[in-house]
């Protein structure tokens, strides 16, 4: 199964906020188990797609340097249900960055309505403690995002295109 | 900033039950935020961010965790912090009550030194609160 719990990035700006969306669909197995006879997104793969979009987020304010990974989850609160069919739009805002972490806040829609809160913290690894190299193999990180269309639409905050990394 | 001890407690005690998930009588002035409250490592991280938004202050990692004077042979021998690196950890955190770990400062109980009421005095001292 692929671990990718965003389909498109449709905003970017660098340091300040992402928009993007998830289409849940009945193909896919992970809504089979959760809830037997009622189809649905578990909750925790939501929190994971934010996770990816605001782990983006972090990543690329740090250029990309810094080993990004969630490491708390404030709060997650759900209003409804994701069903298959439904197309859940997240949107994702810095909310605070240290030299050693940054925290997120998250919502997720469904047409107008709020279908999801989440507060979420990241910490940084730090190098030889936690983690020896990077967590991506060369190029997978930048197909991920090519895959999501991040590098149509990411800008930043004067608008003009973000820089073509290297090193992902 | 001009708060009260009462006004910074208060809001200390908040970020605290919302960092830890505990329980508002559980976080007392006296109170150890690793021995009582549970926290953990990463919770301070979040304690820091809550601290930050909450008094509109910046904290250095140094401030509430003193890593390179615990990790210094000048100021520890033996797993036990010398005169001077108390006298360094005191000049650091002169807001810290460190009278009980003083008795037998085994660095490996220093995790366990924080209590509320030091965590108030370390807000109150940053945003120069009523003492």
């Amino acid at each position: 199964m692929r671990w990718f719990w965003v389909d498109r990035f449709t905003e970017f700006v660098s340091g300040s906020h992402a928009r993007g969306y998830k289409n849940v669909t009945l193909a896919e197995e992970a809504l089979d188990e959760y809830c037997p006879g009622y189809p649905m997104l578990p909750p925790t793969l939501i929190i994971e797609g934010m996770a990816q979009m605001g782990g983006i987020l972090v990543s690329e304010h740090f250029n990309f340097d810094k080993h990004v990974v969630l490491a708390k989850i404030g709060k997650a609160k759900f209003h409804q249900p994701a069903r298959c069919g439904d197309r859940l739009n997240f949107s994702v805002k810095m909310d605070a960055v240290q030299d050693l972490g940054a925290t997120v806040t998250c919502l997720s829609h469904t047409g107008d309505t709020l279908q999801a809160e989440i507060d979420l913290m990241f910490a940084f690894l730090e190098e030889g403690r936690f983690t020896n190299g990077p967590l991506f193999n060369p190029g997978m990180l930048r197909d991920m995002l090519r895959m999501m269309n991040f590098f149509h639409v990411a800008v930043d905050l004067d608008g003009n295109a973000i820089p073509e990394y290297t090193n992902i | 900033m001009g708060l009260s001890q009462d006004e910074i407690f208060e809001k200390v005690q908040e970020a605290l039950i919302d960092a830890l998930g505990a329980d508002d009588d559980e976080v007392n002035r006296g109170a150890t935020l690793v021995g009582d409250l549970g926290a953990e490592s990463i919770d301070f991280l979040d304690i820091v961010f809550k601290l930050e938004k909450s008094f509109d202050i910046n904290i250095n990692r140094e401030e509430l965790a003193p890593e390179d004077i615990l990790t210094n042979d000048d100021y520890v021998k033996d797993g036990v912090v010398t005169a001077n690196g108390m006298a360094e950890l005191k000049r650091r955190m002169p807001w810290a009550d460190m009278g009980e770990f003083e008795q037998n400062p085994r660095v490996q109980d220093f995790g366990n030194l924080l209590t509320v009421g030091d965590l108030c005095n370390y807000v109150g001292s940053k945003i120069g609160g009523e003492s």
